[in-house]
Formats: C-alpha cells, structure tokens, sequence
C-alpha cells in the first residue's frame, strides 16, 4: 500500500475496504504534493484543510456503509475550475484574490465519488497557451526535466500526476490544452467529446470548445475519472443529454478487428528523426497488437490552426468581458467607469489574453463577421465532415499530440511558433471529438540530455469513449511505456 | 436656441396638415415567469438589492446560462395572438457591449433568428377608430441590473460613486419590434395600450409601467403628406408612461417640423425625453452607434419549436382584446368606451359574456346592468363583480324578468340589490318579495279609478290642457299599487279614462 505511487482504482479499492482510511491517505499526500509543488510549482495553492475535512467526510461514508468509486483518491484540479471556498483564478492577475462561492459540477462529482481535493493547478492565463509559460503566477517545470515546460494549458494537473503529487486532476482542453501537456510529461490525457461533461463551473475560454478531462497515470484511471464526471448536467445547456457508457469496464487487451487510420495530412516528415522513429514504431506496436492500419485524408485539417484562431479568440472576447472590476476581482479606479475598465483590464490581462481579446473583436467586427468568424465556422463544419469520412474507413485515428517533446523555457518566443504545437491536436477539437494522448516512447532533444516523453494521440467518433479508452489501454498494457522513463530524484522519493 | 415649447406652440394645423409623422415602436416587457431567463433566481419587483442573485446572473466566472422553457412559451403565445410565424429554428445570439449594470459585459439575446417573425396588432383609440400595426418580431433576451448613481440629482454626471442592484439582472424580457405603420402619438398609444391589453389577457406580463415592465422607445419622422420616402428618424427613449409617450412623440413631431420648415436637415440619433422640460435631448448620434458584435451564444443550443408545441399553445389562447372590442361594438352594438371599459378588466368581460350568453344575447340590457347598478353596487362595497354573489345566470334571469316585463325597472334594481346580498335566482326574489309586475287590466283600471276619484282637482288641470300631470297620476297609480303596476299599462289606462 503506497498512497503516493498507486493507482486510483488501487487506493479507491482500499479505502472501501477500509484498509487504510482517507485521513492517512490525506495526511500522506499533503506533505508529498508541499515537497514536489516546491521543485515544480504545479500548484496555485494547495488546499490541505478541505482536503482533511472530505476525508473525514469519505471515511464516515464508507463506514456507513456506501462504496464509492474514488474513495479516498488525491485529485488536483486546474485552476480555472471552482472549487467552494478555494481561489480560483485561471492563471490571472485579474482573478488575484477571488473566492470561487460554488463548486464546479465536475469538481462536486468527484467529491461525491469520494475523491479528495489536494489543490488547484497552474494554468497558462485562461488556459491559453501550451506551455504553461502564460500563467501571470510562476512557471510549472516539467517533471522530467525541470528547465523545460510541462506543455499547456493544464500545466500542473500534467506535472502534478506527472510528479506524484496527485493521483489523477482534471484539465480542461481547447485546443489541446489536455493532449499536449500529457504527452510532455509522460502521463494519458483525456478529452472527451464537446458535451460529455459538464462545464458548469469551468471558466470559460472559448465555449463551443472547452472540454474538462481527466489526467492519470494508467488508462484505466482516466476511464475511471472519466466515468465519475461525464454525463448530462441540468446547469449546462450544451452538456449532452445521452446515456454515457461506463469505461473503465471495457478496457481490452487487443486491437484485434480495430481499423487504426493513419491521416494523410499529418505525415511525419516534418518531425526529427529520433521523434518520427518513436511515432513510427508506436503505429508499428498498433498493427503488432492486431489493429489494421489504413490511410485516411483529412482535406481540411490544414485549415484547422487558422480556424481554431478565429473561433477561440472570438469567443473568449466575449467570455473575457466579464471582468471588468465591478464585481470582483482586480478593480483599477479611473476617472470614470470607462477609465476604470480600461486600467483595470490593462493591468489585469497578460500579453497573451490581450492579442486573443483582440483578434476575437476584430473578427466579430460589423463588416468581418462574414470573412471571419462566419467562414471559421463554415470551416468548422467541413473539419467535422472530414472527419465523419474518415471515420467510415476506421475506428480510431492515431497521430503524433504534439509535434515535439517539452520544449525549453522561452523557447518559443514567436506566438504563431507556439500555435503550431497543437496541430495535431486542434482539428479533433473542431469537430468535438474523444481524444486522447498516452505515453509512447521518449527522445533526447538535441538540446538536451535526459530522455523526454512523447504522447500518441487516439481520436475517435463523437460519443466513442469506450472505444476509444479500451484501444488505448490495449496500447498502454503491451507497451508500458510510462514506466520506461525514469523520473527525476525530487518526484521518486 | 430655440426651444421645443416655442416651436409645439407655432405648430399651427396647416403645418400639422403638410407633414404627417411616421412612427415606429419598440417595447420591452418584462415576462411573468417564476424564476429569471437563465437562472433559477425568483424574478419578482424589487427586493433588498442583491438579494435575488445567483453565479449565473452576477456573471461570475464559470457559470452557464440555462433557457427558461416558461419564457420561451409565453413568447410562442405572445408571437400567436398576432398571427405572427413561430419559425421551426431560433436561437439566442450574444449582444456585447460594456455596461456596469450588464454583468457579461453581454446581453444574451437574439439578433437574426427570433422566436416569432411577423404579425399585426389591431387597436383601436378613444374615439372608436381603429388601426392595425404590423410587428416585424418578437425576440426574447435578459434584462440588465439597476444603477443608482451617487449623485445629486441621481444622475451619472457628477457622481462619485455607483451602486448596482442585480436584482433585475436576467428577468427575461421580450422585445417587440413593430413597423413604422403609425401616423400620430395617439395610434401610438393606442398601439401600445393594446400591446399592454394582450400581453395582460395572456398572462405572460404584469405590464406595470410603473415598475418598469414595460419599456418602449419610439422611431419617429415626419415627411410631407404624401411623400413615398420616410424623413430621417429620431430614437426617443426614456418615456415612462403612456402619457410621456403621447407628450415625447409630439413634441418630437414638433421639434422635426420646426427643423424642416426653418431650412434644416433632422439627423439620425437617439434623443432622451426629459418628463419635466417636456423636451426631447440629443444623447448619441448615429456615429457613435456600438457596434453589438453579435455572434451565437456558444452556452446556449438552438432552440427548435415543433408544431406540436405550436398548436397545443394555439389551442390554450385566449380571445384577445381587440377581438373582444370588435365583438363588442360590432356584435353587441355596445359604444366604444363601454366596450373598453369592459376589454380592460378581463374578469368583468368573462361575467359579461357569460351573463350576456345566459341571456339569450341580450347584451345592451346586460351591459346596462353591469356597468350601471352593479358597477355601483361593487364600487360602493369596495369589491369586485367576480367576487360577489350575484352570478351572471342570475342576471340573465333579471333581464328576462324586465324585457318581458314580468317585473319593471324599479322592482329590478330591489332584485339586483337583493341578489348582491343574498345571491340566488331572480325569480325567487321576485316571488319572495312580490314584485311582480301587475299587468292585469281590470286590476289597473280599479286603481285608476280610485285615483282620479280622490284627485279632482288634478283631474281638471288636466282637461283644461295641462297634460304633464299625467306624470303625478301615473306615479299616484305606482305607489297604490306599491310599484308593481305595468307603467306603460297605467298611463294607456288614465289617458283612455281621462279622454285624452
């Protein structure tokens, strides 16, 4: 029994049988998640009391007899998710300070499944970004090599399961805010279809896009994750009312009989050798686990990064008009109410949110609609047809999540050099579809010398969650690349 | 500067016969519903400020706008009682600009697909002309919070602070947009009267000016009479009765003459009534127009209305005032103020029809029943019709007794005050209490003769020409007979015995 290295279902099953309680697992984890968050800074804050607190409340429940499904599991969650009682600020300046005075319903699912609350996770500022770099807080170093980002926007709930700090969080992806950070460090992301699970709670970044999704170490943790915070919530309009097959009971050992298609348009050529020899070989494992490998094209997937870049933006210029300094968060007085939005939106934003507010505007802008964020959606539409295409060749989709792996701090100067790392992943998100990265080998950067992981994204049709986890725990079984890779000192001790 | 009461007051009505003005109104209601447009808050008046408020409706960070399916059905009804299309696809759509009492920064409304397209209000005014109005949609959308600026004067300028109340912040509200198909500030009114009148009998609005449930602004020009362009309009806000609405859009009329007949161009802007100067202000030009930015609300799904849901709506509608009124006057032959008064109290027009159906169609006699006698009975108890005793069978009954004249006028006011204190049938009370009217001729001629025996003196006025004591005899022959003889039948009686 090791509260800190187990497994979800390990320590759920546990606790239930009240082999060990939730306090001791609290009581092993707090210390541990201080010690990493000091070397990773995966945390904005870490919140021991509540944590203490639900494993009192979880360890009376199971001794009343209930059974809970992650009885006693360390969640951590990004920060841009409230949690009652917790700050909640999504990487921001602007959220300095704000008490979020309700709970998320994804976040109050896990409660009610017994989970228990470690903290809340470091953010690119509003989720974006896909290094974590944009977080207006500290920068969260990747487990694995502590001079290189952990990927974003969900920079600590990566590093955080990444470094034992947490058992399994959640994310939110946009774009790939969930896939890329998993991939740079070494642990399954999961996003699941536009809808599957509420975003009530979520602050937004771009609506029609936002997804939460969990992060684990084991495929089965995610499905179990996943499991306990999908389904129809009455307080999300657009959260999918539809029955939402169990996962975690249908992970499979095989691909026997699974069509994996390989896009056209996402070739490998223009990745290094060392990284295109590990996605060669991760499509090689696939066919050797019994999958048949086929060609499919997605015509418009180039279009996707030009796409996601008007719709998102677009958006969030409107999600962000909220804060404003009159009702909480940062207030810079003005001369007038005006002045007062101005220096306090000024002051409040990074660089980063600003350039999208202000893509997004122009873009809605009378006379532009039509050119932009009209043809965007038009665009959208075809992406997803593409993919429905594509779909009747195969079952699965397989790609690389991220173009390379973690990359150093300021790296990537150029914003457009850092769109470019969610490629692959954004055309999935534009057509809402399941999607996740799982460990699949690692390589020496050449500016480097410890080995970093990479992620293999499976994608699949909307709604094929289980499909789409029991191809990906068949992977991770016979690959077990996870455990390959060795962790720095600080996360192993 | 010349100012809008010099320019009202040299209106002469050979100007007011050049130019004739064209009148546009949009009006805000606020639904009656249980809970806000997108939150589970009550929506109800007033309150402790900020204490009808929720993450949803303060905007906080992370909450989620969820459709009210009660606003979205009073809409339907509301687009159906004019005739109006209930398109199959609708959706609601982001209006953004910066407001403090807006807490989105976002209104959540909709911009090209509303919930109901078309459809013509009928009205009528005062005098009993009538008009129509064609609407050109009815969408749905939130209201915004309350400021109170520390001013003052309670006004933005000069103030050092300001204190918003979100208690109002997303009551939904429906916006009817109607066509420039009004010539006056009276069909303007009266547009909106009925507005009100409909949105009553539906039930989806309280309509209380007042309170702030309905808000209109008025697009108003003027062109010469005749011409096939419309001038440049003005948008006038800011009128808070229906009174202020008559004022605002005359003065306005006036206002846009006077610039035309003294060589000048009207501009396109939006313009404030102020109620106590009685005049209209500048307050945004054409140019500094936002531009809303609308895109679809990313939060909300479309909405699809089936025409199962349509017609189950259409079948729960209720006849609508100007339906009524027309009924009515055209119908019942009732004169237009009786008629509204009885369209503007829906309870007293449901007693009425029922009454008048008891009746057999005798509407003039009941209306006569119902706006006189028992509107002064209810008055002077301080009740309601609907609430008394008397039942509109009972009414019925009493009008049958008069037309027939089984009873006369005097004895049916001592039943109708019997009814609205006992209640029960007329009959009974006619039989309990011996009203019947006595239209028996031998019975009447015995107390004719009694009558001109004891007046002699009476009697000879009358043969030597002085016919208007027929007037005392007949009243002579009531009171003997304790005013139950047939009246008509007593003066035929005396005018035969006097030899008239």
């Amino acid at each position: 029994m090791d509260p800190i290295h187990d497994s979800a279902r390990a320590i759920a099953r546990d606790v239930n049988a009240r082999a060990v309680s939730a306090a001791e697992i609290a009581e092993t984890l707090i210390p541990r998640a201080a010690r990493v968050d000091a070397e990773l800074g995966a945390y904005r804050e870490l919140t021991p009391e509540l944590m203490r607190a639900q494993a009192r409340r979880v360890d009376q429940r199971i001794a009343d007899g209930d059974r809970l499904a992650l009885a006693g599991v360390p969640v951590a969650i990004k920060d841009n998710m409230c949690l009652i009682g917790t700050h909640t600020t999504a990487g921001s300046k602007i959220l300095e300070g704000f008490t979020a005075p309700y709970t998320a319903t994804a976040v109050q699912r896990l409660l009610d499944a017994g989970a228990l609350p470690i903290g809340k996770t470091n953010l690119d500022e509003f989720a974006m970004g896909s290094s974590g770099e944009n977080s207006a807080f500290e920068k969260t170093k990747n487990p694995y090599d502590l001079e290189r980002v952990p990927g974003g926007s969900s920079a600590g709930s990566a590093a955080s399961v990444a470094g034992y700090a947490a058992t399994v969080s959640l994310g939110s992806d946009t774009g790939g805010s969930i896939r890329e950070p998993a991939a740079f460090c070494n642990v399954v992301g999961f996003k699941p279809t536009y809808g599957r699970v509420s975003r009530y709670g979520l602050i937004a970044f771009a609506s029609s896009l936002d997804q939460i999704g969990p992060f684990a170490r084991s495929v089965e943790d995610a499905a179990l994750t996943y499991d306990t915070i999908a389904g129809k919530d009455p307080l999300d309009a657009t959260s999918i009312d539809r029955a939402v097959e169990a996962t975690a009971d249908g992970l499979r050992d095989d691909l026997r009989g699974v069509r994996v298609g390989l896009v056209k348009e996402f070739a490998l050529d223009a990745l290094d050798a060392a990284t295109r020899a590990c996605y060669e070989s991760a499509y090689a494992d696939l066919e050797r686990l019994g999958a048949e490998l086929v060609d499919v094209t997605l015509p418009t997937a180039e279009y996707g990064l030009a796409t996601y870049y008007l719709i998102a933006p677009a958006e969030c210029s409107s999600n962000l008009a909220r804060f404003d300094g009159v009702r909480y968060g940062l207030r810079v007085d003005g001369a007038d109410v005006g002045e007062m939005y101005e220096r306090t939106r000024a002051a409040g934003f990074g660089p980063e949110v600003k350039r999208r507010i202000l893509i997004g505007t122009y873009a809605l802008s009378s006379g532009y609609y039509d050119a932009y964020y009209l043809k965007a959606q038009k665009a959208r539409t075809r992406i997803g047809e593409d993919f429905a295409r594509a779909f009747e060749r195969c079952d699965v989709i397989a790609s690389p999540a991220a173009s390379s792996p973690a990359f150093r701090f300021n790296a990537k100067s150029d914003p457009v050099t850092m769109y470019l790392m969610d490629y692959y992943t954004i055309p999935g998100s534009l057509a809402g579809l399941p999607s996740l990265s799982i460990p699949c080998g690692s390589v020496v950067p050449e500016d480097g010398t410890r080995a970093m992981p990479l992620g293999l994204q499976l994608t699949s049709p909307l709604f094929t969650e289980r499909a789409l986890l029991g191809v990906a725990h068949a992977y991770e079984r016979a690959t077990l690349h996870a455990e390959k890779l060795a962790l720095p000192e600080i996360c192993t001790t | 500067m010349s100012t809008i009461a010099s320019s009202d007051a040299a209106l002469t009505s050979e100007l007011l016969d050049k130019y004739e003005a064209v009148i546009g109104i949009e009006c805000h209601v606020e639904l009656k519903t249980v809970s806000k447009m997108f939150c589970g808050c009550p929506n109800a008046f007033g309150g402790e400020p900020n204490t009808k408020v929720c993450p949803v409706c303060l905007a906080l960070p992370g909450s989620l706008p969820v459709p009210n399916a009660r606003a979205i059905e009073h809409m339907i009804r509301s687009g159906l009682a004019f005739g109006a299309t209930i398109p199959a696809h609708s959706k609601f759509d982001r209006k953004n600009y910066f407001y403090p009492d807006m807490p989105k920064n976002y209104q959540i409304s909709q911009y090209d697909m509303p919930l109901t397209v078309g459809g013509v209000v009928g009205y009528w005014l005062e005098d009993g002309s009538r008009g129509e109005c064609r609407l050109t949609r009815i969408h749905l959308e939130e209201d915004t919070g309350k400021s109170t600026h520390a001013s003052a004067d309670g006004r933005l300028a000069g103030a050092t602070s300001s204190l918003i109340d979100f208690n109002r912040a997303g009551v939904p509200l429906m916006e009817c947009v109607g066509e420039p198909d009004l010539r006056s500030a009276d069909e303007a009114v009266g547009f909106l009267e009925t507005l009100a009148r409909t949105f009553r009998e539906l039930g989806v609005s309280d309509v209380k000016m007042e309170e702030g449930s309905l808000r209109c602004d008025a697009n108003v020009s003027v062109r010469l009479r005749g011409a096939a362009e419309y001038g440049t309009k003005a948008e006038i806000k800011n009128m808070n009765s229906f009174r202020s609405v008559r004022r605002a859009i005359e003065s306005e009329i006036a206002r846009q003459i006077h610039v035309v007949e003294s060589g000048g161009r009207v501009i396109q802007e939006t313009r404030g009534w102020d109620e106590t100067a009685g005049v209209t202000h500048s307050q945004r030009s054409k140019e500094e127009a936002h531009d809303y930015r609308y895109f679809p609300d990313p939060d909300l799904v479309p909405i699809d209305v089936t025409s199962d849901v349509v017609e189950r709506v259409r079948a729960t509608l209720p006849e609508t005032p100007f339906a009524r009124y027309v009924r009515y006057v055209d119908d019942y032959g009732l004169d237009s103020k009786r008629a509204t008064q009885l369209v503007d109290d829906h309870v007293l027009a449901a007693w009425f029809d029922r009454a008048v159906a008891a009746s057999g169609g005798k509407a003039q006699a009941v209306v006569a029943f119902v706006l006189g006698d028992l509107a002064r009975l209810a008055n002077e108890s301080g009740t309601h019709l609907g609430d008394g005793k008397v039942t509109p069978e009972a009414l019925a009954e009493l009008v049958a007794l008069t037309s027939s004249n089984a009873i006369n006028s005097k004895a049916a006011k001592q039943v109708l005050e019997a009814l609205w204190v006992d209640g029960g049938s007329a009959k009974a009370i006619v039989e309990r209490e011996g009203l019947a009217q006595v239209s028996d001729r031998g019975a009447i001629a015995a107390i004719v003769d009694e009558i001109l025996a004891t007046n002699p003196s009476v009697v000879a006025d009358y043969k030597a020409g002085k016919l208007n004591v027929m007037g005392f005899l007949t009243g002579q022959v009531m009171k003997a007979s304790r005013g139950r003889a047939n009246p008509t039948l007593a003066q035929e009686l005396l005018k035969g015995k006097l030899g008239g």
